[in-house]
């Protein structure tokens, strides 16, 4: 089971981790500029140099891929960090406390997931226009209650146990055991929570940036590509598909990841 | 179901309009800096102080903070959602002539992924392990990470770009020509099914099984019950309860994918008023669809749970 466990973590991450890899490197890697203009090679097919060819401004398709993958991912995971360590405090807190205003803001923070992700992110982007840092801002709010919440269900599993009794009796500080103690024991729940949230915010930067209200151009994003290339989908269907195929092959892998991460973890859910 | 259930559900479904109404109220004035400033400037540029005045003076904001929320709220309950920055038309009417556009989307789509994904679910569940439970699981696993815009548009390409058998997009009214409204109808409802669809199939699977190993279902099986008649009365009926329940929480993400299938396609529901007016920074605009689909779905997750209360008494308790 354990290794069948390891086997299925092992392809999507592989994926995963190359693709991570392809983000951090890109400045490293010998490509022409993903913002060049290059009027003259307007979608030009294939070329050497050029493996993918060219857009509609007849810019290189595949450097724009790979700077494209750098900004998702820098996206997604400056937001999941933000909402991790806001959310993860506020549930320490709320668990650990049980004070009547602790547990309200943990409640309080649910509130957010009332409104459907995309309408709560416009609203926001009307206010303080479009952009990376409107972006993070945006998701990194959305993603609080998931982490206050999970972090809180844990918190107060674990707080009843002889390990967080024992390091009480030891005289440690609450702020000791919550981050010696408490933490490390809820890591695997919160991972899980982590690799949802980066996989959610690709999702939703993707559609932002689609609609033109997320990186703003000429910034590579697989959004903004698509959006582009939808205009020229008659002569050059390729160039639809290539971004296309990055995103969802992306959200494929992390969502697999997950799954793979939650069963691995978390013995309790059984995979039918 | 009791009246005192009902009643509870009800308020509290009021208590979190009024707490989405206020957090959305609060957006204007939790950003650093003078809103109408924000509102008005583009790209760094410093706006002209004549129209920031001027805009202060249009959205209350020269008075007191509680003044302009109780004059919000006043508003809200008679209705009225203010006017439009840029020209000056009434919201509330925008939305009257958008939102039924909007839900026969957000419908057609439901009801897609609840013929597809439901019985798909169910079948997967008998035959488990089979060649159909295994393709569907690696197709479902595929839809759910294809983005809804991603779907929208290959649709566009795949069958109005090359295989010509549909439009592109667009909108007939039903009354002008039914059969070109539905044809117009037909590829935005699947791009909005397609998640749904799949959440939905995954749900129903796990839950038959998990109904299946029950105890009860063995007893029936005992007793001599046709295969046809444990399915339907023991199996399915327990196994509906957690597929109902997620539905509810689907429809949030569906209602954000429909912001993006009517861009995709033409659809010239909520959305087209939206982008706009996120666009041209129309706040009151914004403000008014933003609660529009937020209170909708808090109205679908009433529904659901009512629904739900109907089929499963224990969920009262």
């Amino acid at each position: 089971m354990k290794r069948r466990g390891l086997a299925r973590l092992a392809i999507p991450g592989a994926f995963v981790a190359l693709i991570l890899l392809l983000a951090v490197a890109a400045p490293l890697l010998p490509m022409p500029d993903p913002i060049r203009q290059d009027i003259a090679r307007r979608l030009a097919g294939p070329m050497p140099g050029s493996w993918l060819g060219r857009d509609e401004f007849g810019r290189d398709v595949l450097s724009r891929l790979i700077w494209g993958a750098r900004t998702s991912l820098s996206v997604a995971f400056a937001s999941a960090l933000f909402a991790g360590l806001v959310g993860v405090t506020l549930g320490l807190i709320g668990g650990w406390s049980r004070s009547w205003s602790a547990s309200f803001t943990v409640r309080g923070v649910e509130i957010i997931m009332c409104f459907p992700p995309v309408l709560l992110a416009l609203l926001v982007v009307t206010l303080l226009g479009p952009g990376a840092a409107t972006l993070i801002l945006v998701l990194s709010v959305l993603y609080v209650p998931g982490f206050a919440r999970v972090t809180y269900a844990e918190v107060l599993a674990v707080k009843g146990r002889e390990y967080v009794e024992a390091a009480r009796a030891l005289g440690a500080r609450p702020s000791r055991i919550l981050f010696r103690t408490v933490l490390p024991n809820i890591a695997g729940p919160l991972l899980v929570q982590f690799s949802l949230a980066v996989a959610a915010a690709v999702v939703l930067e993707s559609g932002l940036s689609f609609l033109g209200l997320g990186v703003v151009p000429p910034a590579p994003s697989w959004g903004l590509m698509i959006r582009g290339a939808r205009a020229t989908m008659e002569q050059a269907p390729l160039l639809l598909l290539w971004p296309c195929a990055a995103l969802t092959l992306t959200i494929l892998a992390m969502n697999l990841l997950c799954d793979a991460l939650r069963d691995w973890l978390d013995p309790r859910t059984t995979d039918h | 179901m009791s009246a005192a259930w009902l009643t509870r559900r009800v308020l509290l479904t009021i208590l979190t309009a009024w707490l989405v109404a206020t957090i959305v109220f609060m957006a204007l004035h939790m950003v650093p800096g003078d809103p109408a400033e924000l509102l008005l400037s583009t790209s760094g540029a410093m706006p002209d102080p004549a129209a920031v005045a001027e805009l202060r003076e249009r959205l209350g904001l020269d008075q007191s903070i509680m003044t302009q929320y109780g004059r919000f709220l006043a508003g809200l309950v008679r209705g009225d959602l203010g006017n439009s920055l840029v020209d000056d038309y009434p919201v509330l009417q925008e939305i009257a002539l958008r939102l039924p556009r909007t839900l026969e989307l957000i419908i057609a789509g439901t009801l897609i992924a609840v013929i597809f994904g439901i019985p798909a679910g169910v079948y997967a569940a008998i035959h488990r392990g089979g060649i159909f439970d295994r393709a569907a699981s690696w197709v479902t696993a595929l839809l759910l990470a294809v983005p809804v815009f991603v779907v929208g548009t290959l649709l566009v390409l795949l069958f109005a770009q090359t295989l010509r058998l549909m439009p592109a997009g667009g909108f007939t009214p039903f009354a002008q020509d039914p059969a070109q409204h539905l044809k117009l109808l037909a590829l935005p409802a699947v791009a909005i099914a397609k998640g749904l669809a799949a959440v939905l199939f995954r749900m129903t699977r796990a839950a038959t099984l998990d109904a299946l190993a029950h105890d009860y279902v063995r007893t029936a099986r005992a007793k001599g019950l046709s295969p046809g008649r444990v399915l339907a009365v023991h199996v399915l009926r327990n196994a509906m309860n957690p597929v109902v329940t997620v539905l509810g929480l689907q429809m949030g993400t569906l209602l954000g994918g429909t912001v993006l299938v009517e861009y995709v396609f033409n659809w010239p529901g909520l959305s087209t008023p939206l982008l706009r007016a996120v666009e041209g920074r129309d706040y009151p605009m914004v403000v008014g669809i933003v609660l529009t689909i937020s209170v909708l779905f808090l109205l679908i997750n009433l529904v659901v749970e009512l629904v739900h209360a109907a089929i499963d008494p224990r969920v009262q308790s």
